[in-house]
């Protein structure tokens, strides 16, 4: 039941995965130039992301990313990644997604999205709403007790999600041999009574297949489906971290020769759909969408004075006074 | 001779001394953690570790915190003496159930036959853009939870001695190590020594008004103190060093010289330590009094990830400066 994908999702696809990489680059260079806080790369995992996002339906389905993710999720809107520029240049208001995009911010405390999105699928199936939520979380979210209580949960309520655990070889420093002594992530679905399967994370047209057929399972109230969707992190797992110091170097080098970008663009230059020259404006395009944002929100940087806006929905009377000595302190606009 | 210059260890070097000197005396002092192992501690806490005694005593484990606290207490029922560390002492959230409900309370609910020689190591405070979810200071939590010891060093001379302390005692501690402060280097001796816990130092001598800080906020109270001393106004700085049990003795003598105090933390004000020192000055200083006692700390919202506010929100030696002004010029009561 996996709709055909055409030339221009295809393309489209191409050109999201190179759009988070550039994204994702450029994100680190600003945090080395000190003007943005700690971020993570996503390279290695662009085609999990564009191919599970290809496989959604943006008016219906939701995404819950950890925190790599959302320079990936294009499909559901150019907000996403506007949204997460100004959140990773410290801007309280990044976290904020306008509506109608169905994306969570990012989520930084691992797994704890997990729970979240077994309990927005499970209010979506008591709506009556017909799309599923998608989640995604790494092979070292897997061993917080966040994952398996809400997997276990999704069985019982047969809630319509996608867990998509992207196995990425490294919880920063620890490999996948000290995470799990299961041969594999996507067996433990068995334990909660739903399938699961593992697929080539590098091969983006095997992510959308699978994510194809799990979203089709859930939104036909058959339940969840688990993806294990095997990669290698290509980059520092944040600006925070020196991978030099633990990862093989033989290792890396072979990862790279499996570049998903580099995978996608042989296979659709095979079908004559791509060409070097797409590849250099895809890069121009992106990096000028990231520079637009990066101006955008380097335009309007936080105000002191905002960090009392949404501690409460309201707010309180101690908050209110607070909020009064900073504005006597440092002004109504300090910036 | 003996005024050669020291040796001098950063604070997190002093940290890792202390464990290895354990280590070296006793078998039974064991380490687990999330990258401790192969990579040394994501702050390099357990640099080295591993390599000198094995895999076995320095274990890197799945990303599990509930467990990891779970195990040292299983552990060290048995009779080992095991460190646990949880990365970000946020992450403590998620292990509490274990902390507060199982270690905190096992030698009371066996009856005093379980004893749980453990020491939760973690890294706490904010001050490297690092968000509102791995920036907390939560100490305050972990003080109202009676069977737990916490101990929180300003410097390396202390550290190595108070985590030995941690080590060898039969308790249940928690070692915050302040994130800012692990470059920090002083003269630290080579040989083993102990600090006792529950003895605050009086680190600057003064007579005009009490300080107390912990943790970074001592050494900007310290820079704090330099200034005002240039107007003639002399703190007496006093670091708790262990926050449960608080040595309110030390303080009370002090203020009932000074007749002043300013109580200064970087966890949010209200409901922080600040307010049950405060109380306990009063009820044992109420007649040397001269003004109220004086409590600094972060305003009532989450730790902002962006620079810039979350420079305004940590309390800053120019706001230590400004709090002490304001205690010392008020006016005497009737005078």
């Amino acid at each position: 039941m996996t709709r055909p994908l055409s030339d221009d999702d295809l393309r489209a696809m191409m050109t999201h995965m190179i759009g988070a990489r550039v994204s994702s680059q450029r994100a680190f260079n600003l945090q080395r130039q000190g003007r943005a806080g700690t971020n993570a790369p996503i390279d290695g995992s662009e085609a999990i992301v564009v191919g599970a996002a290809r496989a959604l339906d943006p008016t219906a389905d939701w995404v819950l990313p950890q925190y790599r993710e959302p320079v990936a999720l294009q499909r559901f809107g150019p907000e996403v990644l506007e949204s997460y520029v100004r959140y990773i240049l410290g801007d309280p208001d990044g976290g904020h997604i306008p509506e109608p995009v169905r994306v969570w911010p990012p989520q930084i405390s691992l797994a704890t999205q997990v729970p979240h999105a077994v309990g927005m699928a499970w209010g979506m199936k008591r709506t009556g709403e017909t799309g599923c939520a998608l989640v995604f979380l790494g092979d070292g979210s897997t061993s917080e007790g966040d994952f398996y209580e809400a997997a276990n949960f999704a069985g019982v309520l047969r809630a319509p999600v996608i867990f998509v655990v992207v196995n990425n070889g490294w919880a920063i420093s620890t490999p996948v041999a000290s995470q799990t002594a299961a041969k594999n992530f996507a067996a433990k679905s068995h334990a909660f009574g739903f399938p699961g399967t593992t697929v080539d994370g590098t091969d983006i047209l095997a992510v959308y297949e699978v994510v194809s057929e799990a979203r089709e399972r859930a939104v036909s109230g058959a339940g969840p489906t688990l993806i294990e969707a095997v990669t290698y992190r290509l980059a520092p797992h944040t600006t925070a971290d020196d991978p030099t110091r633990y990862m093989p170097d033989d290792e890396l080098v072979a990862a790279r020769g499996r570049d998903p970008l580099t995978r996608f663009q042989k296979e659709l230059s095979g079908r004559g759909l791509w060409s070097d020259d797409d590849t250099t404006r895809a890069e121009a395009d992106a990096d000028a969408v990231m520079e637009a944002a990066i101006q955008a929100a380097e335009a309007d940087r936080a105000n002191p004075i905002e960090l009392f806006d949404h501690v409460h929905a309201i707010r309180t009377t101690r908050l209110e006074r607070q909020r009064r000595e900073w504005i006597d302190h440092y002004g109504e606009d300090p910036r | 001779m003996t005024d050669s210059p020291g040796r001098k260890l950063s604070y997190v070097q002093a940290f890792t001394e202390a464990v290895r000197l354990e280590m070296a005396d006793d078998p039974t002092v064991i380490c687990a953690g999330e990258d401790i192992g192969f990579f040394g501690g994501v702050f390099q806490s357990y640099a080295g570790l591993q390599t000198e005694f094995g895999v076995d005593r320095v274990v890197d484990t799945p990303i599990s915190e509930q467990a990891i606290v779970g195990l040292g207490l299983g552990a060290a029922v048995n009779g080992m003496r095991p460190i646990v560390d949880i990365m970000f002492m946020d992450f403590m959230a998620v292990a509490l159930d274990q902390i507060i409900n199982q270690a905190a309370k096992i030698k009371y609910m066996f009856g005093g036959a379980a004893t749980v020689p453990l020491t939760i190591t973690t890294g706490g405070g904010a001050g490297m853009s690092a968000a509102a979810q791995h920036s907390q200071s939560l100490e305050a939590l972990l003080c109202h939870i009676p069977g737990l010891k916490v101990v929180y060093p300003s410097n390396p001379l202390d550290m190595k001695g108070l985590m030995a302390s941690c080590i060898r005692d039969d308790n249940p501690t928690v070692m915050v190590k302040h994130k800012r402060l692990l470059g920090m280097k002083a003269e630290v001796p080579e040989e083993r020594y102990y600090t006792p816990l529950g003895e605050a130092r009086v680190i600057r001598p003064g007579n005009d008004v009490t300080v107390v800080a912990w943790g970074k906020m001592t050494n900007d109270a310290l820079a704090a103190a330099d200034t005002l001393a240039r107007d003639g106004i002399e703190c007496e700085v006093i670091d708790p060093r262990t926050l449960q049990p608080f040595d309110i003795g030390t303080v009370v003598e002090s203020v009932r010289r000074t007749n002043r105090a300013v109580v200064v933390h970087e966890a949010v004000r209200f409901g922080g330590l600040g307010g049950e020192i405060a109380s306990q000055i009063q009820e044992n200083a109420f007649d040397y009094l001269d003004a109220p006692v004086a409590r600094l700390g972060a305003p009532f919202s989450p730790v902002p990830f962006s620079p810039d506010l979350e420079a305004a929100y940590i309390p800053s030696q120019e706001r230590i400066v400004e709090e002490v002004r304001s205690v010392m010029a008020r006016p005497l009561l009737g005078g």
